[in-house]
This record gives C-alpha cells, sequence and structure tokens, in this order.
C-alpha cells in the first residue's frame, strides 16, 4: 500500500536488516558439491558474493536461502567439483 | 573583529564558527587553503573536530555523508574536477536529506585546462538537490557558511548547501573581513541534533530500496523541502542581521532596481564590479539597476516575476554555458518571466569564462546592448562577449 507523502519519513530508513531477503528464491540453477572431489581450497568460499557458502569442517556447504546461483563457484573452482543443476 | 583574509580564510572561519565537527577534504587548486587552514585549527586544539584525509573527492563527500548520519555537523570544500568527481554522492547526499555544508571554489572545467574562475562546474550540478548560493565578497562568504548551517538543518528544509567563492578573485583575495564573536555565532547557531540518526545498539539502514509505489513520495518531500528553503533563507537572513548587524540581499539581491529601466542579471564576484558601474551609469542619468542572483538553487522565482513586470530589458549575464542550449542561469530566468504579466526583453551574454576578466568597460557595453535592444528588439538571444574573432569588441 503507498503510504501518503506525510505519512513516511525524510529518507527511506529500515529496522530490519537486509538478510530478511531471502534472495534464494530468485534462483534458476543451484550448485551442487561433489565431496569426493574437493580439495578444501576455500576459493569458492572467497569469491562467492553473497556470502551464501559456509565451511563445515573445510568443506563448502551451500546456503539455498540465499544463493542466488550465480554460478561463480563452479566457475571459479579449481577441482571443477561444484556443477551448476537446474531446479526442479 | 576586523581581518584581512583571504576568501578562503573566510570559509575556513565560517566552517570553525560553526563549529564543524567533521570536516573530510581532498586538496586541489584553488581550494587547498581553507582545508589547510582548518588542519591548523583543528591540530592547534581552536577547532574540536575529526579531520578525515581522504583519497578522492568522491570519498570526501562518503565520509561527510556516513558522519552527518550519525549525527555529526560536517563540512568539506572542493573545486571543479573535484565537484564534478563529487556528483554522484551529492545526489545521494540530498535524497538521504544531510544539511552538509560545502564550499566550492568555483573553477572552469577542461580542457583546456584552467584553474581560473567560472561556474561550469557550479551549474553543472545544479540538479542534485542542494542549495547552491553564489558570494560577491568574502564577508558574504564567512556569513554565508554560518547562515547555511541554519538555514539546512532546520526540521522543514534538511537538504545540504553549497557555498560557491569564484576561484581567485575571492579565493585568493584579500579583504578586510569583520570575524564574528564566538559567543554571538553560538547563540545564532544551536548545536545540530537530528531526529534521526544512526546510533549504536539500535542498528537500522538508510537509503533503503524502495518500489515505484512508494518512490515519488520521498521525492515531493524533497521538493516541498526545497520550497521552504526560500522562505527560511529570508527568516535565517534577518535573524542573522538582528545578531551581526549584516544582510546580503535575499535570494535575489536587487541593487538600484526600484526605477530601473535595464538590469543586469549576474551571480559571483562581477556582481560587486557592476555595482560599480550602475554608480556611474546612473551618474549620467541612465536608469540601471543590479539583480545579483545569490541564491540558484532555491531559484529566486518570485523575485524575477516581480522585477519582470518594471523592466523593459534584462541583460543575463552567465560565466559558463550550456552547450546545446544556452548560459543556465539565462535560460531559467527567461522562464521564470514568461508567465509574469509584462514581458522584459531578456538576452543573454557569455562572458568571463576561464577567469577572462569581466571589466567595467565590458558591463558598461553590456548596458548599452540592453538598452538597444529592449528598444529596437532582438537580433540573437545568445551572445559571446569579448570572444577573439568575433567583429564586436567590448573593451
Amino acid at each position: 500500500m503507498t503510504k501518503s507523502y506525510e505519512e513516511i519519513p525524510l529518507t527511506p530508513i529500515s529496522s530490519t536488516p537486509s538478510t530478511m531477503n531471502l534472495t534464494g528464491l530468485w534462483r534458476v540453477v543451484k550448485p551442487v558439491v561433489d565431496k569426493s572431489k574437493c580439495k578444501k581450497c576455500t576459493i569458492c568460499w572467497k569469491y562467492c558474493p553473497d556470502a551464501a557458502i559456509k565451511l563445515v569442517g573445510g568443506e563448502p556447504v551451500i546456503d539455498l536461502m540465499y544463493c542466488k546461483g550465480c554460478g561463480i563457484c563452479s566457475f571459479e573452482c579449481p577441482a571443477k567439483c561444484i556443477v551448476m543443476v537446474k531446479e526442479g | 573583529m576586523r581581518e584581512v583574509m583571504t576568501g578562503n580564510y573566510a570559509s575556513a572561519y565560517g566552517a570553525k564558527l560553526a563549529r564543524a565537527e567533521v570536516i573530510a577534504a581532498y586538496p586541489i587548486t584553488p581550494q587547498t587553503s581553507i582545508v589547510e587552514k582548518l588542519a591548523e585549527f583543528v591540530n592547534t586544539g581552536e577547532l574540536r573536530a575529526k579531520f578525515i584525509p581522504v583519497e578522492s573527492e568522491h570519498s570526501a563527500m562518503a565520509a561527510c555523508i556516513a558522519a552527518e548520519t550519525a549525527g555529526a555537523r560536517t563540512y568539506t570544500a572542493t573545486s571543479s574536477h573535484g565537484l564534478t568527481l563529487m556528483h554522484e554522492v551529492l545526489m545521494w547526499a540530498s535524497g538521504a536529506r544531510l544539511p552538509i555544508v560545502m564550499t566550492n571554489v568555483s573553477r572552469a572545467m577542461a580542457p583546456p585546462w584552467s584553474v581560473w574562475v567560472d561556474h561550469m562546474d557550479s551549474v553543472a550540478q545544479r540538479d542534485t538537490g542542494w542549495l547552491q548560493f553564489f558570494c560577491q565578497s568574502n564577508q558574504e562568504v564567512l556569513d554565508t557558511t554560518i547562515m547555511a548551517y541554519k538555514i539546512c538543518e532546520s526540521a522543514r528544509v534538511m537538504l545540504p548547501a553549497m557555498i560557491i567563492e569564484d576561484a581567485f578573485i575571492l579565493s585568493h583575495t584579500s579583504e578586510p573581513v569583520d570575524v564574528p564573536d564566538q559567543r554571538l555565532v553560538d547563540s545564532f547557531l544551536p548545536s545540530y541534533s537530528p531526529d534521526l540518526k544512526i546510533e549504536i545498539g539500535k542498528p537500522m539502514g538508510f537509503g533503503s530500496l524502495v518500489k515505484p509505489d512508494q518512490y515519488m513520495e520521498f521525492r515531493y518531500k524533497a521538493m516541498e523541502a526545497m520550497t521552504a528553503a526560500h522562505d527560511r533563507l529570508l527568516a535565517v537572513e534577518r535573524e542573522f542581521r538582528d545578531v551581526f548587524g549584516r544582510e546580503h540581499g535575499g535570494l535575489l539581491e536587487r541593487y538600484k532596481c526600484e526605477d530601473a529601466e535595464v538590469v543586469l542579471v549576474a551571480a559571483g564576484s562581477v556582481a560587486a564590479t557592476a555595482k560599480d558601474v550602475v554608480d556611474a551609469l546612473r551618474a549620467k542619468g541612465h536608469k540601471v539597476g543590479l539583480a545579483r542572483i545569490r541564491s540558484f538553487r532555491p531559484f529566486p522565482d518570485q523575485e524575477f516575476k516581480a522585477l519582470a513586470s518594471k523592466v523593459v530589458g534584462m541583460a543575463v549575464l552567465d560565466r559558463s554555458y550550456t552547450f546545446g542550449a544556452a548560459g543556465a542561469m539565462f535560460t531559467e530566468v527567461k522562464a521564470s518571466v514568461y508567465s509574469s504579466q509584462k514581458r522584459p526583453v531578456v538576452k543573454n551574454y557569455i562572458a568571463g569564462l576561464g577567469g577572462r576578466d569581466i571589466t567595467p568597460k565590458t558591463i558598461e557595453k553590456i548596458f548599452e546592448d540592453i538598452s538597444i535592444v529592449s528598444r529596437r528588439g532582438l537580433e540573437d538571444e545568445v551572445e559571446w562577449v569579448d570572444v577573439a574573432g568575433l567583429p564586436r569588441r567590448w573593451r
């Protein structure tokens, strides 16, 4: 609902963090990690522009609530252990 | 206390007297001595402020935006290419409704490389949502700095302001300047405490994404604020006069316009020269006057409409040129007077680019020309003054 200009503050202010936006909903392809090939180099974790990769025991775990499916992790992985799979 | 000082020192004293709390700046000719002086004030403890040296003008404005969002009174100064590098963040400062005050030492844009005065840099920022005040003397530079904080920080305005001083003609030329007593300034200008600011333990996001269903309402509010700045400027200047005994003419200073047949419209230091020419021509019986644009944003629309009904000719002197159109001040003056009942002849004179002197003789010839075309009609609406190779002689 559009609020009247008289009811809004001078500039838009949000009291909730941007993590409220579940950007994973935008995704059409998702990264799938083949843990048998992973060398634990952490390059995928460093490159993820959305900080949607957590390291658990040195291995990448994708947070699908925020992963937009951009594919950068898959592209950068030297071991070629991350493949992008179309969402069902 | 009267002291002899440059326009740049007048700017620095203005920011000091206003008790700026955060100063972030990058040096550029001819602005450098403003921030050098402020760095000295901070170093000696005369001014209790955080001085942030940055790596570019874009960063200087970004630092001011952050500090102002945290509730600090901020100041910066720049010039020419520095100002235009800030362009993106100037928009942010006004949209975020942060009453930052900045001095721009107005200097020509390159190429051709130039460090001398013209108004292209300032005029190119007219749509950024900043108030823009052109000054004609070092005293006005100091006084306007103090007034700008009071105008901008008022709840109905909350927009940033740019104070424009002409390169070298003001920035590096010394004049006697009355430096007001700090206690008087403190009584005139209370400390800054915005309703909303970033606070530790209370996380908030500023300048968030809004969808098309809500964007226009925020812009409408900024429009209202800029409109309110018109009356706020007049009220603040009245109060300033009562406290300090000086005033500088509101948004449009009218000098001997009361019975004038033709007027020169100009901004900046050239207006001071033009006043002498007006006096000299009046001594010979010519009914001439000067309308000095002091506030370019907000634009003195109602003042121009009132003036238009009294005169037969307006000569608008632009110290910049908007390629593909005309001088920016000319197009705005013409737009303003179009809907007034009686329309004068309005002609544009492009002069003084890149620091070219605009002499009393040149101004006298502009008055002669506007008097003639007001009676006989316009041939060219826009004329470039004093260009080598053109047949007409202006000095």
